[in-house]
C-alpha cells in the first residue's frame, strides 16, 4: 500500500481550507493566530463570500494576514483598522469587511477608532486576538498584560500602579449600542475552536445583515513571547488569563 | 445638475464641486477655517441624490484613515482640515504614498506652528511639497487662487491621482476658502458604478473574483531588495508626474523686467501691486506657480535669463523662495517678503518690499 491509496477522496476527514493559501507561515509554533485564520478562510467559504470579503490586516505579528487568505485585503496603519473598514463598509455596502487585530493594535493605540466604529454601528466585523503581549516587537507590555505578567518592558512583572489595569476593552464595548454581538472565546481545545468557529460565522453574518459592529475576542496564547511550551501556554492561559477574561457571550442581541 | 454661475465661499464651491464631480465619499473632522466644507456637505445630503457617503469622523487621523481604505476600494474619496489636522494626517498621506492610491486631500491652512491662529496662512508649503510625513515620497499639490478654482482642482485633484495612482493635495488657505466669488459650478456627472471601478481600476479590493489574484494594498515589505526597487518605482512615476503635469500662469510677463513669483492668495495681492507698480513705471510680471509640486523650475530658469530680479512673496517666513532660488540657481537676484501668523501683505507692502529688496 503506497500514500495514494490511502489519500482518496473517501479517505479524507481533513483539509486545508480552500482560502488558505500554500505558504509558509511566519507565526510560531504553537501561536494561536493559524488556527483563527483557518477558521475565518472556513467561515467566509461556508457563507460564499469570497468574492464579497475585504479584510483588513493590523500592524502586529497578523500584519501578514494578507499572504495566508485568498481574498482581497488592505493593511492598516497601527490601530487605525476600524477606520479602514468603515469606509470600505459604507462605500461598498454589499461587501463582508472585517477586521483581524491585536490587543495592543485594537486597545492601545488604536482605542478611538475601536470605539467610534462600534459606537458608529459600522457593519463590520472585528477580530480581536489577546494574548496579554507585543509579539511581532519582540514581548513587550500590552493594554491587556495581566497584572506582575513579565514583559520586556515590564521585566519585575506589570506594576499596576506604574502601568495601569489590564484594560478590558470588550466589557467597555458592550455598554455601545452600536454593538451588535461582544463575545469571548479561544481556540486552545477542539472544541473550544469550534465555539470559535460558530461565534466567527454569526459575527459575519451580522456585517451581511447589518445589525451593526461585531466583535469576537480570541483569548489566545503567545508561547514565544511568554517563553514557554505551547502546551505550557495553554495551560497558562487557562490559569492566568480565562480569570481576567472570561469566556462567552458579553452581547448578543 | 446643469452648470450653475453662484456666488459663494471657496470652502462651499469644494463641498458643491464634490457632488457634482461624481466623487464617492467625503470623511472629514471640523477644523476652522475650513469647518464649511463639511457642514455644507451635510447641509446638501448628498446620500440621498448621488449617493455620496458623508461622514463626521472622530478626529483627523480617523478620516485619513477612511480615506485610505476607500481609495484601497477604487473609490473617489475626500478629507479636508486646516494645518494642525493635516499634521495629524500625515502618517495617512504617507501610507497612500506607499500604496499608491488616489485620494484627495484639502489643506485650508491657518498660522501655525502648534495651534497657531485661525487666521490665513501659507506655512505648510514645506510640509506639502517637502515630505510630511515620513519616507521618500511626493504629493501632487494644487494651489488655487479663486473660488472658482477651488471646485475645478476637485476634478483635475481626482484626476491627476487617479491617472498616476497618488494622492493629491489642493494646498489654499483661509483667505481662499472663506472669499466669496463667483464660481460657475459643472454640470452633474454620474459616480461610478462598481463594475467601471472593477474595470478601470483592476487594483480595487472590492472582493477576489475568481479571475484575479487577490488585491491587497498594504505598503509593508521587509525585503530590502523588494523595497528599493517599489521606492525606484515610485521615483519613476514622480519623474514622470514632473514632466507632465507643472502647471503656472504668467500674467503681464511678456515685457517684464521684475518678476513677483506667488502663489494662491499671495498671488491675488500681488495682482494689485503689479498694477501699482506698473503705474511707477516698474514693468514687472507675475509667475503663479499652480502646481507647487511638480514645482515650475524650467520657466523660472528661464525668467532668470530675462529679468533683473524676483520678488518671491508669501504668507510665511520664507519657504517657496528656496525652490525659486534653487531654479535661478544665482543668475539673478531672488528676495523674499512675507507676513507672518495670520497677516496677509497689502500690496502697498508688497510694492514696498520690491522696490527696496530688488530696484535699489
Amino acid at each position: 500500500m503506497n500514500k495514494n491509496d490511502i489519500v482518496s477522496p473517501e479517505n479524507i476527514v481533513y483539509k486545508k481550507p480552500e482560502l488558505m493559501n500554500d505558504t509558509f507561515m511566519h507565526y510560531c509554533p504553537g501561536c494561536s493566530h493559524g488556527v483563527v485564520h483557518k477558521l475565518i478562510a472556513e467561515v467566509i467559504k461556508e457563507l460564499g463570500l469570497e468574492d464579497k470579503t475585504i479584510g483588513i490586516a493590523p500592524v502586529g505579528c497578523a500584519v501578514f494576514a494578507y499572504n495566508y487568505l485568498d481574498i482581497d485585503w488592505v493593511e492598516a496603519a497601527h490601530g487605525r483598522a476600524p477606520a479602514v473598514a468603515t469606509a470600505i463598509k459604507r462605500l461598498n455596502p454589499d461587501k463582508m469587511v472585517f477586521t483581524y487585530q491585536g490587543d495592543g493594535d485594537l486597545a492601545a493605540i488604536g482605542t478611538a477608532e475601536t470605539i467610534h466604529a462600534c459606537n458608529r454601528g459600522e457593519n463590520i466585523a472585528i477580530i480581536f486576538i489577546n494574548n496579554g503581549i507585543y509579539g511581532m516587537t519582540g514581548g513587550q507590555m500590552a493594554p491587556t498584560t495581566l497584572p506582575n505578567m513579565i514583559t520586556s518592558t515590564t521585566p519585575r512583572g506589570r506594576d499596576v500602579r506604574m502601568t495601569g489595569n489590564p484594560v478590558k476593552i470588550l466589557d467597555m464595548l458592550i455598554h455601545l449600542d452600536g454593538v451588535c454581538f461582544a463575545t469571548r472565546h479561544s481556540v486552545h481545545t477542539a472544541a473550544a475552536v469550534k465555539k470559535a468557529k460558530k461565534a466567527i460565522k454569526h459575527a459575519f453574518e451580522n456585517s451581511m445583515a447589518g445589525k451593526g459592529t461585531s466583535i469576537v475576542e480570541i483569548v489566545s496564547t503567545c508561547n514565544a513571547g511568554w517563553k514557554m511550551t505551547p502546551v505550557e501556554a495553554n495551560d497558562w492561559m487557562v490559569e492566568n488569563m480565562f480569570p481576567a477574561y472570561p469566556l462567552g457571550d458579553l452581547k448578543n442581541v | 445638475m446643469s452648470e450653475e454661475i453662484v456666488l459663494m465661499k471657496g470652502n462651499e464651491a469644494i463641498a458643491h464641486a464634490a457632488i457634482r464631480y461624481g466623487v464617492d465619499g467625503y470623511f472629514g473632522y471640523p477644523i476652522t477655517p475650513q469647518s464649511e466644507i463639511i457642514e455644507t456637505l451635510m447641509e446638501e445630503a448628498p446620500w440621498e441624490t448621488t449617493g455620496m457617503v458623508v461622514l463626521q469622523a472622530e478626529s483627523e487621523l480617523a478620516a485619513i484613515n477612511m480615506v485610505y481604505g476607500g481609495a484601497a476600494s477604487g473609490k473617489a474619496v475626500m478629507t479636508s482640515s486646516s494645518s494642525p489636522g493635516i499634521s495629524l494626517k500625515q502618517e495617512g498621506i504617507s501610507y497612500l504614498a506607499g500604496t499608491e492610491l488616489p485620494a484627495l486631500i484639502v489643506n485650508v491652512q491657518r498660522g501655525g506652528p502648534g495651534l497657531g491662529t485661525i487666521q490665513p496662512s501659507q506655512s505648510d508649503y514645506f510640509q506639502t511639497v517637502k515630505g510630511g510625513g515620513h519616507g521618500d515620497y511626493r504629493l501632487i499639490t494644487l494651489a488655487p487662487n479663486s473660488v472658482q478654482e477651488m471646485a475645478d482642482f476637485v476634478d483635475l485633484g481626482f484626476r491627476l491621482a487617479f491617472k498616476y495612482r497618488n494622492p493629491a493635495m489642493i494646498l489654499t488657505d483661509g483667505v481662499i476658502g472663506q472669499m466669496m466669488e463667483k464660481v460657475t459650478l459643472p454640470p452633474s456627472r454620474r459616480r461610478r458604478t462598481e463594475q467601471e471601478i472593477r474595470e478601470q481600476c483592476p487594483w480595487a479590493a472590492l472582493g477576489k473574483t475568481p479571475e484575479r489574484k487577490p488585491n491587497i494594498h498594504t505598503s509593508l515589505e521587509l525585503d530590502p531588495v523588494i523595497m528599493e526597487k517599489n521606492n525606484e518605482r515610485f521615483q519613476a512615476k514622480y519623474r514622470e508626474i514632473e514632466k507632465n503635469e507643472v502647471r503656472y500662469e504668467e500674467i503681464q510677463c511678456e515685457d517684464a523686467e521684475y518678476l513677483f513669483v506667488a502663489f494662491g492668495s499671495a498671488a491675488r495681492v500681488c495682482l494689485k501691486a503689479i498694477e501699482m507698480a506698473r503705474e511707477e513705471g516698474f514693468k514687472v510680471g507675475l509667475l503663479r506657480p499652480i502646481t507647487l509640486w511638480p514645482f515650475p523650475c524650467k520657466i523660472i530658469e528661464e525668467y532668470a535669463k530675462k529679468v533683473k530680479g524676483m520678488l518671491v512673496v508669501e504668507l510665511n517666513a520664507g519657504q517657496m523662495v528656496e525652490d525659486v532660488r534653487l531654479a535661478v540657481n544665482g543668475k539673478v537676484k531672488v528676495e523674499h517678503y512675507g507676513r507672518l501668523g495670520g497677516i496677509v501683505p497689502t500690496p502697498d507692502a508688497v510694492l514696498e518690499a520690491f522696490k527696496e529688496k530688488i530696484t535699489k
